[in-house]
């Protein structure tokens, strides 16, 4: 909301204060100005001058060559083409050097052969008005000289105001003025050119659903819809461009002049905030006008020129054959006041916010007045407004206003009374309440206490506040805005600890990122959002189309980010991330079923380079490593296994991985029970679209649990007593049995002796069969209660050997 | 004696000369090591012990040290006479750098602090119903109030949170009071991606409920943050505002810890930068989950804990956050 800080003067006389002070009370009173902007800035240059003598041009007919007093002490020769330049007149003057609004410079001029030192300016010229008939007279006597925008009353500060959605009485320069220095402190001052604030003269015609006025029917169809409309008929207006007062004001808050007529409905809509319409009443159809639903496949060109099909639903404003306009929002083209325009009617109505809503939405049209109606108008002010716009038309348009105005009025605002116990307040506040303090504030609002003892005072609700004072709680913000926030202590009271424990999944995330990022990977943060290919949940208003779906995996995020970082010629390159993925609702559900997970993916070297030893890359076994590190870390009985070894039994198990991983180069963290928790692997090449000097990718991902018992059940084994007896066994294996069934038969032949079993070596080549290779395990014995001989760990080999030998031709190298 | 055999390893030039070292200190016959070995005998049995122990460590060490000079020889062709043993100018073996997020950092010194204070962690979905998101924060979906958020749809009745607020509806349908969390999770609006807005961005949420939790004691919380996160000298300032689940409703600006208050482009020269909206719960969103308004009042807030990373880490764009440049990330690594 634009707000002129003159304007908000002449409506608080009393205000106190400049513009910079205004704007800091109006931020603790909870609207902050976003920006201040200095209006006559852009006429610094722009003087007052006295034209001394207004003569004929030697060499055109119609120009005017002129001697100028601009201050200064010499008189300078200006060449003006202005009609109305007279001499002993009073006119804004750019000299030799000025800039005007426009960005034009002010230069030194021969015009048909005479010098001119200067530009006497029209409105239009210094952006105050469309006028460009003549120059800018100024009425009054001036000292020739002095800055224009002083002298004119054009030095304001726009104020920028952050009004919130509970707040549409601020949306007007009254409600602004009346919210800093109380209802009784505002007045309205008289129009120019009118000597009194209002037109008094005309008469209502109330009615229902129906009022006619100056020949004009007035009907409402739809009493919940439209509450109130007045209309008004002014005939034989001349319609032309607004005088520089009323131009400027509209300048001051950022709208454009348009015509007298239409730029009074705009000025009443900031001054008193109810929004209004004119029509040439010429060219509404059958003298009628009224409110209805629109009808399917109507259409309408609005203000704008835009052409609309209007749907049902959308609130219209109509003449007896059409729809000329939307309701609260915009009116339309073809009964616009224009120049040819000489009888008007003038609207003010009152349209449901939510009628008003849902046009607007249609139309995906926003203006000052669907603003305003959305939020709510104040009901009280409509006669107000209608008289101060009448008087206005009189006064900048002329015209004969007709002295009945139609009044349909269906529906009546019931009158809003709140109580509130002084009691109730100072327990929210915390601060000690009376009545009386309670009235010092609430009163200056427009409430009007009526009635009440120490515990409980009942107010009645002014029109400008029914929409946000409606409960007891209101009343008590406004007592703690009023009172000013900062006027209440900062005090520490005595309080309980939250009944409510710890998210045991948070305190999971947190251990893990602490694990990953010990481990020298980098935490990621990646949005959810996905192209269709990687997502099933679909979202309905997407920003984009790359980002139409929420993601079913992280992987394929987060390998976007590792590919960013090679774009940049990073070759080495780790990171992690712990969030959340989605998955479509399950039947008989709306919300999609969220996994949280974490997710990494790593590639070039393990360590940094060093000068001391040759560095490996991250391969597939670092990520079946993190896999089983995962399950260590989660407390999940479950191990990594070859991808083909178990098979997802659900659409959330399945989409682990996000289909970049090498399917034959994959593992998968299966639990006891045979779910898939985890999968980790190389990344496809393709998938992975690495530059040719990248180094391979591993990358997991892994299902956090939603609800992880974080209860340490962990108890001390005995630490073993006596020592253990190690044995290397090399074994040759045919190629096709697998590592982990040799390792599977050795734990069956070996008795509980066998503490500990790894695999250190696997060798194929020269000494070794085609066919066959080397695997080299170390096995290690030990028993509780005593030191082992050799004798028993011997007899535990050669039983673990005639096993292997038996089940799985596995024979001991030689 | 260690020590003067292994200046002299350290001091052969080549294999010869590195051998001629072996058979003086560890020869079968002559070597000086052997001899003390062999002599052990005749020691009484109390020494023995000691002085085998010393001498067999003293074997192991200089034998290690041969094989290492040995084979630094080897490597190097023999041909570094005068280069010293070891060049101890040589870098580590270096670890890669990990580390969380900045914004992690700061969510979880945020959430430490309000620890502190009493509160617990707590969390919720990120796709909601529209009646969590809204309807039972007192926001009616055709309020002006409901507009402000552009919310992103996955249903009729159901959102992408655009707060992290529902969490307090869940909360305390699952719990009475005294209820006191913090919520770090991530909202989601439909603004496009520019230097101060991001699609998908993180949020904490505060609540507290109690019987007689009062408008003085929100104050109070809030400036202790500020104090506890931003630096003792911090001063807190709260500015009237509307949010439909709160009243009466606050902005909470604290001092800029940039310029020290005095101005500058981070607080756009008011010496005041907004860090949350908080506010008392309205009593019609205890009503939603079944608290009795009557008999408890609390207080709420929300911050975006990745705006505040980046007035604290001096971070110019939202979007260097989510962009995962390693040459970013690996600044707040340690």
């Amino acid at each position: 909301m634009n707000i002129s800080y003159r304007w908000l003067r002449e409506l608080a006389p009393g205000l106190a204060g400049d513009a910079d002070e205004v704007a800091e009370r109006l931020a603790a009173l909870g609207a902050p100005a976003d920006s201040k902007t200095a209006i006559g800035a852009a006429l610094t240059d722009i003087r007052v001058a006295r034209v001394l003598e207004a003569g004929r041009h030697p060499n055109a007919d119609r120009l005017w060559l002129c001697a100028v007093d601009a201050g200064g002490g010499e008189t300078l020769r200006v060449v003006c083409g202005a009609p109305n330049v007279r001499s002993g007149g009073y006119y804004p003057f750019a000299p030799v050097g000025a800039e005007l609004p426009g960005g034009m410079k002010i230069r030194r001029a021969k015009i048909r052969g005479e010098v001119s030192e200067g530009m006497l300016c029209s409105a239009r010229e210094l952006e105050l008005g469309h006028d460009h008939a003549g120059i800018l007279e100024l009425n009054g006597i001036y000292e020739p000289g002095v800055p224009f925008a002083e002298a004119a009353g054009l030095d304001d500060t726009r104020l920028e105001l952050d009004v919130t959605a509970d707040r549409p009485d601020l949306l007007s320069h009254l409600g602004v003025a009346r919210e800093l220095v109380g209802v009784d402190g505002v007045s309205l001052p008289a129009v120019p050119g009118f000597e009194r604030a209002i037109l008094d003269e005309v008469e209502l015609d109330s009615g229902e659903a129906v009022a006619e006025a100056g020949g004009v029917r007035v009907e409402i169809e739809d009493p919940a819809a439209c509450m109130r409309f007045l209309g008004a008929v002014v005939e034989g207006v001349r319609v032309a461009p607004s005088p520089a007062w009323l131009a400027m004001r509209l300048r001051a808050v950022g709208l454009r002049p348009i015509n007298n007529v239409v730029d009074v409905t705009n000025y009443v809509t900031h001054e008193l905030g109810r929004p209004m319409h004119a029509y040439d009443l010429d060219r509404l159809d059958g003298a009628r006008i009224g409110v209805r639903w629109a009808r399917r496949g109507e259409r309408l060109v609005t203000l704008d020129g835009v052409e609309r099909e209007l749907e049902e639903g959308m609130l219209v404003i109509a003449d007896a054959a059409r729809a000329v306009g939307l309701a609260g929002v915009m009116g339309g083209e073809a009964t616009e006041v224009g120049d040819d325009t000489a009888n008007v009617l003038l609207e003010l109505a009152h349209f449901d916010p939510k009628a008003v809503r849902a046009t607007r939405r249609a139309a995906g049209l926003s203006t000052d007045a669907s603003y305003r109606f959305e939020r709510g108008v104040d009901p009280d002010e409509a006669e107000r407004a209608l008289r101060r716009a009448l008087a206005m038309i009189r006064a900048v348009a002329g015209g004969r206003v007709h002295p009945r105005v139609a009044d349909a009025h269906p529906t009546k605002p019931e009158p809003i009374e709140v109580a509130i116990r002084t009691a109730r307040a100072e327990r929210v506040l915390g601060v000690p309440l009376t009545t009386e303090r309670l009235r010092e504030l609430l009163e200056p609002i427009g409430l009007r206490l009526l009635g009440g003892d120490a515990a409980i005072s009942t107010y009645r609700v002014p029109g400008h506040r029914r929409g946000d004072l409606v409960r007891e709680v209101d009343l008590i913000e406004e007592v703690a805005r009023h009172a000013g926030y900062d006027a209440f202590p900062e005090e520490r009271r005595p309080t309980r600890p939250s009944a409510v424990p710890d998210a045991p999944l948070s305190v999971l995330e947190g251990r893990l990122r602490q694990r990953w990022a010990g481990r020298g990977f980098l935490e990621a943060r990646t949005a959810a959002f996905a192209p269709e290919g990687q997502g099933d949940v679909e979202l309905l208003n997407p920003l984009s189309s790359d980002e139409s779906r929420l993601r079913r995996s992280l992987l394929p995020g987060l390998a976007g980010r590792v590919r960013y970082n090679q774009a940049r010629g990073r070759r080495d390159v780790r990171l992690f991330e712990i969030g959340t993925a989605f998955a479509p609702a399950a039947s008989g559900d709306h919300k999609p079923r969220e996994t949280t997970r974490l997710a990494a993916v790593a590639t070039g070297g393990v360590r940094p380079p060093h000068w001391g030893s040759e560095t490996p890359d991250w391969d597939l076994w670092d990520a079946r490593g993190f896999l089983d590190d995962m399950a260590r870390a989660l407390d999940l009985p479950a191990r990594a296994v070859p991808r083909s070894e178990v098979e997802p039994r659900s659409d959330i198990e399945a989409s682990l991985g996000g289909g970049l991983l090498e399917p034959d180069a994959t593992f998968r963290l299966r639990t006891e029970d045979g779910f898939i928790a985890g999968v980790a692997g190389l990344v496809r090449a393709g998938a992975a679209d690495a530059p040719p000097w990248s180094a391979p990718w591993v990358a997991l991902e892994v299902i956090l649990p939603g609800e992880p018992d974080l209860s340490d059940r962990r108890r001390l084994a005995p630490i073993p007593a006596h020592p253990a007896i190690e044995r290397d066994l090399a074994l040759i294996a045919p190629a096709s049995s697998p590592a982990s069934a040799v390792e599977g038969e050795i734990r069956k032949a070996a008795s509980g002796l066998l503490v500990g079993l790894r695999l250190f070596d696997v060798y194929e080549g020269p000494g070794i069969q085609p066919g066959e290779r080397s695997l080299a395990f170390r096995l290690r014995f030990q028993a509780a209660d005593r030191t082992l001989t050799d004798a028993e760990v011997d007899a535990e080999v050669e039983r673990v050997l005639d096993r292997l030998e038996e089940e799985l031709d596995v024979r001991q190298r030689t | 004696m260690l020590a003067a055999a292994q200046a002299e390893v350290a001091a052969a030039g080549d294999a010869d000369s590195l051998e001629a070292v072996r058979v003086r200190w560890l020869g079968r016959k002559e070597g000086r090591l052997s001899a003390v070995l062999r002599a052990l005998g005749s020691l009484q049995a109390e020494q023995r012990g000691a002085v085998g122990a010393a001498a067999n460590r003293a074997k192991r060490s200089l034998s290690e040290a041969l094989d290492r000079r040995a084979d630094a020889l080897a490597r190097s062709g023999g041909a570094d006479r005068d280069a010293p043993a070891i060049d101890l100018t040589l870098p580590g073996r270096d670890q890669w750098r990990g580390g969380v997020h900045p914004v992690t950092i700061v969510i979880d010194e945020i959430c430490d602090i309000f620890r502190g204070l009493g509160f617990t962690r707590a969390r919720g979905p990120e796709a909601e119903t529209v009646w969590h998101n809204f309807e039972a924060l007192n926001t009616p979906l055709d309020h002006p109030a409901a507009d402000e958020h552009d919310t992103m749809y996955l249903g009729p009745c159901t959102v992408l949170r655009s707060h992290t607020s529902p969490v307090q509806i869940r909360t305390m349908q699952a719990h009475e009071p005294p209820v006191r969390i913090v919520v770090p999770g991530m909202a989601y609006r439909r603004d496009p991606f520019d230097a101060s807005h991001a699609p998908a961005f993180e949020q904490i949420e505060g609540l507290a409920v109690d019987d007689g939790v009062t408008f003085v004691e929100f104050k109070w919380t809030l400036a202790e943050f500020g104090r506890r996160f931003f630096g003792a000298d911090t001063r807190t300032r709260f500015r009237p505002s509307f949010f439909p689940f709160t009243e009466p409703s606050a902005e909470v600006d604290v001092t800029c810890m940039i310029c020290d208050a005095r101005g500058c482009s981070a607080c756009k020269g008011t010496g005041w930068v907004e860090i949350m909206g908080a506010g008392m719960v309205d009593p019609a969103v205890f009503e939603q989950v079944g608290y009795d308004p009557e008999r408890y009042t609390g207080y709420a807030f929300g911050m975006g804990p990745a705006r505040i990373a980046m007035l604290r880490y001096g971070v110019p764009d939202i979007r260097m956050f989510y962009d995962s440049d390693v040459r970013f990330l690996e600044q707040f690594a340690r």
